[in-house]
């Protein structure tokens, strides 16, 4: 295959990464941002939205479109509902302390992924795309379904910012963000805010991995790569800034499969990694973070 | 009310499963403990404890599951027949996560914690690579399952045998033959990026070549990779043959870009149904693989000639007709290496009988009663068919088979003989002292 083929696949399978990249590190940095937690269990969120993509799917029948929709909504709500029964019971008793939240976390992310093998099975189970179309192209074939998950996650991401920075409830999660105490005491129920931003942060992996389970397979393991990636993208954005995750999903993305594809997948990731690192040095809050208040 | 009634039911079963290894752990300690006094005639009945390290979580689990399956269902039969020496056979399961250093924890507990005679059933080969040091200092008798080239090559130790399933280089040499004549002689291979890919990458070609057909690229995948299609460009475009060997959660994945890359105009397709284990071949996807070629250690689905042995040990497992699970048809086994599990425990039974094992103290006597064994003959023991031992390289050689898929089941199109994957030794374990 000639180079500009090659490059147009290597991009088509970037965005693919970064799309569905950006909705997962939204919402780890949506949570770091406004309640200042590392959620551990981030990965695992993703992994449920799959596995009950799985079951609303099979609970759905024969129609792969009305499973896919049904799994759209139930999915990620289900997940939100888990998140903020855990918020509650958890993180709130430990008056999110960023020390003990993060063992919290660590801890939820086994429960959640044994209960998954213990409920779920080991195996990988595949969910049918809502469509099938295979897009011919004189020099490859592409998958038409990829293409609408770019399209999904650029569309989802844009609702997000517009509820962000357009709506009251995005003032009252960035005042609570911008600052805790003042927006206490201008009557804004920060612990309610808490709650509905970590129910909000596992909705949008779950909605990630709702959209991704048509490509990849719902298996009880599948969250450890997405939580990893989503790290290297929120540090290397700058935690909590929404326009850095996304700028650095992308480049993350792209450059992921770029380099995969002309040179070698563990380059790739290798490159990224050290990305991290040259971040956290010279930068630390991130390219686009503002420094710690 | 309710809520807490649940929650403490949930608490209960999971804490009885534990109580239960600690309750065993526990006896273990207690007959080794000074003042505890056996009364004669007990060793008689005591059963012969098999140490199972299972890969009950992590990327093995559903391998691991069909394996605990066949372990029982073969153990029961040994049990009804009368057991080993007059003696039960009790199975002690430990779950090694598919984890090399976890499962040389559990090599370590089985033998010593659990007084175990011997330690078996393990399957993939970085945990058999990373277990078999521990048994080897340990000196208790490590029987895999595995079919990894890793203890016919030498590097393990004399404490490892694997009687029950052949090798991959023995696979892969049996294979070449009929793929060079029937599907074409330009191959390019995929394979998982560690030692079980390697295998299949180091012995493949010189098989093929033999045969007149050259291998063009080999193309390595990290094992945990999820998306495919950027090595698709890879593929050489005057490759005949795509020859697929994939492990783990991903290989529906692989199949479906492979699809969507190549549309109706792709190569032959030759891959191990390690790829497939555990995954209905009809699931959405999976239409690609259609006409496409699989090498089987055992059949999946039930084949017309299939010896009333096959059919007996079917039944006992309990796999359908299409290799599911007979109370749950979408739950498919591992049908294509299982076996494995229940005519290795046969080797034991007979390896024992053989030296006639009393205790721990006769550890050393079963590997030299199974390094004696050189023919097994195909029948209840040994449905998958007949093998050869070598005690040499501690390894059973026996046949293979090549199914077509068609009409969403897979059907036997050729099975190889035994000497088709023969290979000269290049080790002998019986020179080490035990």
């Amino acid at each position: 295959m000639s180079f500009g083929p090659h490059l147009l696949l290597a991009c088509l399978e970037g965005l693919v990464t970064a799309a569905v990249l950006s909705l997962t590190a939204l919402g780890l940095s949506l949570v770091f941002g406004v309640m200042r937690i590392v959620n551990v269990a981030h990965g695992e969120f993703f992994m449920l939205g799959a596995v009950l993509a799985w079951w609303a799917a099979s609970l759905a029948g024969g129609d792969p479109v009305i499973g896919f929709l049904l799994a759209l909504v139930i999915s990620p709500l289900i997940v939100g509902a888990i998140a903020l029964l855990s918020e509650r019971l958890v993180l709130r008793r430990l008056h999110y302390n960023p020390e003990a939240t993060i063992v919290a976390t660590i801890g939820l992310l086994y429960i959640l992924q044994q209960a998954a093998l213990s409920l779920y099975g080991p195996e990988a189970r595949p969910v049918p795309a809502p469509f099938n179309v295979r897009i011919v192209l004189p020099w490859f074939g592409y998958s038409g379904y990829k293409l609408f998950v770019i399209a999904a996650s650029a569309s989802l991401l844009v609702a997000t910012w517009l509820v962000l920075t357009r709506t009251r409830i995005g003032l009252v999660m960035r005042a609570t963000q911008y600052d805790r105490e003042t927006a206490q005491a201008f009557g804004i129920p920060v612990d309610r805010v808490y709650g509905g931003v970590f129910a909000l942060g596992a909705m949008l992996a779950a909605v990630a991995a709702v959209l991704i389970v048509p490509i990849q397979q719902a298996h009880y393991l599948m969250g450890r790569d997405p939580l990893l990636l989503s790290f290297i993208v929120v540090i290397i954005g700058g935690l909590g800034s929404l326009r850095g995750t996304l700028i650095a999903a992308l480049l993350i993305g792209l450059s992921d499969g770029v380099i995969s594809m002309f040179f070698s997948p563990t380059l790739a990731k290798m490159i990224a990694t050290l990305a991290v690192a040259l971040v956290l040095v010279f930068r630390p809050q991130g390219l686009f973070g503002t420094a710690q208040r | 009310m309710s809520n807490t009634r649940d929650k403490a039911g949930f608490a209960n079963s999971r804490i009885s499963r534990r109580t239960a290894i600690k309750g065993l752990g526990a006896v273990a300690a207690l007959g080794t403990a000074p003042g505890y006094v056996r009364y004669a005639g007990a060793q008689t009945s005591e059963p012969i404890r098999i140490g199972f390290q299972a890969h009950k979580t992590g990327i093995g689990a559903a391998y691991g599951r069909w394996y605990e399956k066949t372990t029982m269902a073969a153990v029961k039969l040994i049990n009804d027949a009368g057991g080993i020496n007059g003696r039960p056979v009790e199975i002690i399961t430990e779950d090694d996560g598919t984890d090399p250093a976890r499962g040389a924890e559990v090599v370590a507990k089985l033998a010593t914690q659990h007084k175990c005679d011997l330690v078996y059933g393990t399957l993939f080969s970085h945990v058999v690579t990373g277990s078999a040091p521990v048994a080897g200092e340990l000196k208790v008798p490590y029987f895999v399952v595995s079919e990894g080239y890793h203890v016919a090559s030498g590097k393990l130790n004399r404490w490892c045998l694997q009687p029950g399933i052949t090798d991959v280089r023995s696979q892969v040499t049996s294979v070449a033959p009929w793929m060079a004549g029937n599907l074409g002689k330009k191959v390019t291979m995929i394979f998982p990026d560690y030692a079980f890919g390697y295998d299949h990458r180091d012995y493949l070609p010189p098989a093929l070549k033999a045969q007149g057909a050259e291998v063009l690229a080999q193309i390595a995948i990290p094992p945990t990779e999820t998306s495919f299609t950027k090595y698709l460009p890879q593929i050489p475009s005057d490759t005949e043959v795509l020859y697929h060997v994939m492990v783990g959660p991903a290989v529906l994945t692989f199949v479906k870009e492979l699809g969507e890359f190549y549309g109706s105009s792709g190569p032959q397709l030759f891959g191990f149904i390690d790829s497939l284990e555990a995954v209905d071949i009809n699931s959405p996807g999976l239409e690609f693989l259609d006409g496409s070629h699989f090498w089987e250690g055992s059949p999946r689905y039930a084949q017309e000639n299939d010896s009333d042995a096959q059919k007996a040990y079917r039944a006992a497992v309990g796999i359908d007709d299409n290799g599911a699970s007979l109370q749950d048809p979408k739950d498919i086994s591992t049908a294509a290496h299982m076996f494995g599990c229940w005519e290795t425990l046969y080797v034991i039974k007979q390896a024992m009988e053989a030296c006639d094992y009393k205790s721990t103290d006769d550890r050393a006597k079963l590997v030299e009663a199974t390094e004696a064994m050189t023919e097994m003959k195909e029948g209840p023991e040994h449905p998958q068919g007949d093998k050869i031992f070598n005690g040499k390289i501690h390894q059973a050689f026996g046949h293979q088979n090549i199914s077509k898929l068609e009409g969403g089941k897979l059907k036997v199109v050729h099975r190889t003989s035994i000497e088709d994957g023969q290979y000269e030794p290049q080790a002998d374990y019986t020179t080490t002292p035990l």
